[in-house]
């Protein structure tokens, strides 16, 4: 092919065909509606939950969160036991999972083992996550409960001046729900301290052992502080996963709507109280649910919208 | 609006057409400005080297040409680019029948991971080109020097090629489509040098039937492959960010031999920084 | 050459400092350290075992043919199976799959390829804000849109609940899967003229697919071992369920259900669809382990 155009006729450019144009421009806006859908289920499912507790709102009020009452059949409503069962059985487990957590991140970052020892626990880990929230109630049921009876029972008689251990030991309650949430957040505050303690730059712990630190002075003066604010991060989430946890939870904590400030005696959350009473719900009682479900919704926002802030400027840093 | 016309040619290109040209063309990402004012013709079927210290603005005009820098995000230009008459960003011109006349070839070779043959026939399936592809992958990978190497393993993987063997494959897979012109960022940039040689032995070939643009930091390989050179150069403006420009554009015999500027000179003969 | 000997005393002096180990209270602090480090590691581990070995000992031998084939046994009874509760969870995971699957994709498509700066980093915000919300939340959602509306508890509802669960999931996934595919090659595909459209669905998409789909099975078995979206979505039965529009049984919630019974064959029923639950992620996990590391 020997082109040799007069002065008029060069090749051009064709236009693009109007059917590849459609099909691109198209595509490109169907992943765009839904990438926006994905924000769109998230505001969706506030509305449809604030507005169906909109009745209850507005009949309870704020009262709905400092009192005690859960009677569907005078239609009474308060969530303050809850609450208090929720951020509670929270608490206890951070308090457990944290220390371990870190720790076993710390054990699983260095290298204290060989690699593939190494990556078989890291498996593991993992695999603590993915384990059914409903196997871990019912293996709480029949296992966790007995087993921490004579550490309840053992509370109570030496500690019992403190209303934390005041009752007697029953089985199901706070206790064994703290228990098995600490077990259930574990892998996630593990996961991901690990992972901001690895991608740490090499060259500080190089800098602190050059300084003839040890090993766990680098640690505990140089990696961890430097890995703070992904820790901070990894907890806020897993508080946030503890909040809303509902299976195990509901199977081990005893459902009762009576507040005890005991960490033995049968309590309840917000995520509990919804799967146990909404299949039966009626009326009123559905938009107080609703309601509680709002709470446990704004309570794992704050924390989770948290978090998110948290961990993401850790990987600016 | 100024047309291009031979007369824009290096001088013993005249007898060519300018298939590729600009028109006091300045890029910026943003606020940064990468080239600027840049004027020059690109005869067709001919082989022309950018050469010029990094971070001159080199790839960024070759990048240019095809529109991929469409993609990069504050990317804009002043200026014009035709395409023989034709301006290249013009409002009626869609990047993607750019790029199907103007094709590419990366500093690192980029195959698909898809069998040999799937990369060579990418285009002509994702064209719609109404082709017998057997004899498309054989010509193509002819054309490129690879076929007495590969035709018995036409299904296996392209990334289980050699770099040298990746990167003639890239070749193929760029001129299967059949495009008027081949930009090539440093094609051997990350190759050894015996199938650098093989590269630059078919670049001649393929200059037979194709115009070639080749962005390169090796001079030797300018000299030994290119009809007409281009140098840029870099220069820091007050606030100490550095744009490159067009020194001198002629034959490569000229550019290497007999440069009319002193940075020129300075940069064939080594000296440079 | 230079015997020790033959240094000065000071460089002696200084031999004799690195040469020597440091001093005992230091070493005990070290060994402390690591001790309790690798006592929290066991202790993260121990519940793992405990649980899967409990559920396997429980599990096992009531994992017979008929569990496989015949409807839940009524209270009193002995033997019975969880046929219809396997079919309901396959069903709405399912249903949960096709709906989150293209959704997740496409909305993943976007972020990685066709977006960028402060609209794709809210996105993936609200992403991962959505991946917090309790999975209790994502059934009261459904129940306040479908079960309200079609008075129904259902498997279709199940399903939705399900999807709404696994979205997020599937987006966070796929976008990291699209992310690791080298530019390189879409600029290969654009530099030869291939349009937007062909350069995702020819060339990233393939690339990214092994990491894709270990994304989809991680969050299919997720959504598998699900209870609380479903417990009033779909609800329970005893029975097959004649259509999507009817209350549905799933093995998760006939764990719950059973969990606490006073009845030995239920009970043991639920340890058996635990063992399923169980086996089916333990197998998802390492799967995805396995395709990962190729």
């Amino acid at each position: 092919m020997v082109l040799s155009p007069g002065e008029t006729d060069f090749p051009e450019i064709p236009p693009r065909p109007p059917v590849s144009l459609w099909l691109d421009r198209s595509f490109v806006w169907a992943t765009r509606l839904f990438a926006f859908g994905v924000v769109g289920v998230l505001v969706y499912i506030a509305i449809v939950v604030g507005l169906d507790a909109q009745p209850a709102m507005e009949r309870y009020g704020l009262a709905f969160l400092t009192t005690s009452a859960w009677n569907p059949v005078n239609d009474t409503y308060g969530a303050l036991p809850m609450i208090y069962g929720t951020l509670v059985s929270s608490l206890i487990a951070l308090l457990l999972a944290v220390p371990i957590g870190v720790g076993t991140a710390v054990f699983l970052s260095e290298n204290f083992l060989p690699p593939t020892p190494r990556l078989v626990l890291n498996f593991m880990v993992e695999l603590l996550a993915a384990i059914p929230s409903v196997v871990y109630g019912l293996w709480g049921i029949y296992v966790l409960i007995p087993f921490l009876k004579p550490i309840g029972a053992w509370l109570h008689s030496h500690w019992g001046w403190i209303p934390l251990f005041s009752t007697q030991y029953l089985g199901p309650g706070l206790f064994p729900a703290g228990i098995i949430l600490t077990v259930m957040i574990l892998p996630l505050i593990t996961a991901i301290s690990r992972d901001s303690l690895v991608s740490l730059p090499p060259t500080l712990r190089q800098a602190a052992l050059g300084l003839g630190a040890t090993r766990w002075t680098a640690i505990f003066r140089v990696l961890i502080p430097a890995a703070f604010s992904g820790i901070v991060g990894g907890t806020m989430l897993a508080l946030g996963r503890a909040m809303g946890e509902t299976m195990a939870v509901t199977m081990v904590i005893g459902n009762s709507n009576v507040l005890s400030p005991s960490l033995l005696a049968p309590a309840n959350t917000i995520a509990s109280l919804l799967a146990n009473q909404f299949a039966e719900a009626r009326d009123l009682q559905i938009s107080a649910l609703m309601y509680a479900g709002l709470v446990l919704f704004g309570l794992t926002l704050i924390v989770n919208v948290l978090a998110e802030w948290i961990v993401s400027r850790v990987k600016y840093y | 609006m100024q047309e291009p016309t031979r007369s824009d040619l290096p001088s013993p290109a005249q007898v060519s057409w300018p298939i590729l040209s600009t028109e006091n063309l300045s890029i910026y990402y943003g606020d940064f400005l990468a080239l600027r004012d840049v004027t020059m013709a690109i005869p067709e079927r001919k082989i022309t080297a950018l050469i010029g210290p990094s971070g001159c603005g080199k790839s960024t005009l070759l990048r240019c040409f095809n529109r991929l820098n469409d993609l990069i995000d504050g990317f804009r230009i002043q200026g014009q680019v035709f395409y023989y008459k034709q301006d290249l960003y013009g409002e009626t011109v869609d990047a993607v029948q750019v790029r199907r006349r103007i094709g590419m070839v990366f500093q690192q070779p980029n195959p698909f991971p898809k069998s040999i043959y799937d990369n060579i026939a990418f285009g002509a399936r994702a064209l719609g080109l109404q082709v017998d592809l057997d004899e498309l992958v054989e010509r193509s990978l002819r054309q490129a020097v690879l076929w007495d190497e590969v035709k018995d393993k036409l299904k296996t993987n392209g990334l289980e090629l050699s770099g040298g063997q990746q990167q003639r494959l890239c070749i193929a897979r760029a001129i299967s489509i059949k495009p008027d012109v081949i930009l090539m960022d440093e094609p051997c940039a990350s190759l050894d040098p015996i199938s650098t040689l093989k590269i630059e032995e078919l670049l001649r070939d393929l200059a037979q039937e194709y115009t070639i643009v080749t962005v390169t930091h090796n001079m030797q390989q300018a000299s030994r492959i290119a009809d007409f050179t281009a140098f840029f150069n870099a220069q820091a403006d007050e606030k100490g960010k550095r744009s490159g420009y067009l020194v001198e554009y002629g034959t490569t015999d000229q550019i290497f031999q007999d440069p009319q500027e002193e940075a020129t000179r300075r940069y064939v003969s080594g000296q440079f920084g | 050459m230079a015997t020790a000997s033959d240094f000065p005393p000071r460089a002696q002096a200084a031999m004799a400092a690195v040469a020597s180990r440091p001093a005992s209270h230091q070493r005990l602090g070290e060994a402390f350290w690591t001790g309790l480090a690798g006592l929290f590691t066991l202790l993260a581990l121990i519940p793992l075992l405990l649980v899967i070995g409990y559920v396997l000992y429980r599990g096992a031998s009531r994992l017979d043919f008929e569990a496989f084939v015949s409807l839940p046994p009524m209270p009193l009874a002995e033997g019975g199976g969880f046929a219809n509760a396997l079919v309901g969870t396959v069903v709405m995971v399912a249903i949960g799959a096709a709906v989150s699957v293209p959704f997740g994709i496409l909305a993943a498509i976007y972020l990685s390829e066709f977006s960028s700066g402060a609209v794709a980093r809210w996105i993936r915000f609200a992403t991962n804000v959505l991946s917090g919300v309790p999975s209790i939340l994502m059934g009261v959602f459904i129940y306040g849109i479908f079960v309200v509306t079609t008075r129904s508890f259902s498997a279709i509802a199940g399903g939705f609940a399900l999807a709404v669960l696994m979205l997020p999931i599937l987006v966070r996934t796929t976008d990291e899967s699209l992310q690791i595919v080298p530019v390189s090659l879409r600029w290969a595909a654009l530099g030869m003229g291939a349009s937007k459209l062909q350069t995702v669905v020819r060339v990233v998409l393939p690339a990214a697919l092994p990491a894709i789909a270990t994304g989809i099975t991680l969050a299919v078995a997720r959504a598998a071992g699900e209870t609380a979206p479903l417990i009033f979505t779909a609800l329970f039965s005893q029975y097959w369920a004649r259509g999507l529009w009817e209350p549905t049984a799933s093995l998760s919630v006939l764990i719950y259900n059973f969990a606490a019974v006073p009845y030995a064959g239920q009970r043991s029923l639920a340890w058996a669809a635990s063992l399923i639950l169980v086996l089916t992620v333990l197998l998802a996990s390492i799967l995805a382990r396995w395709v990962t590391r190729k």
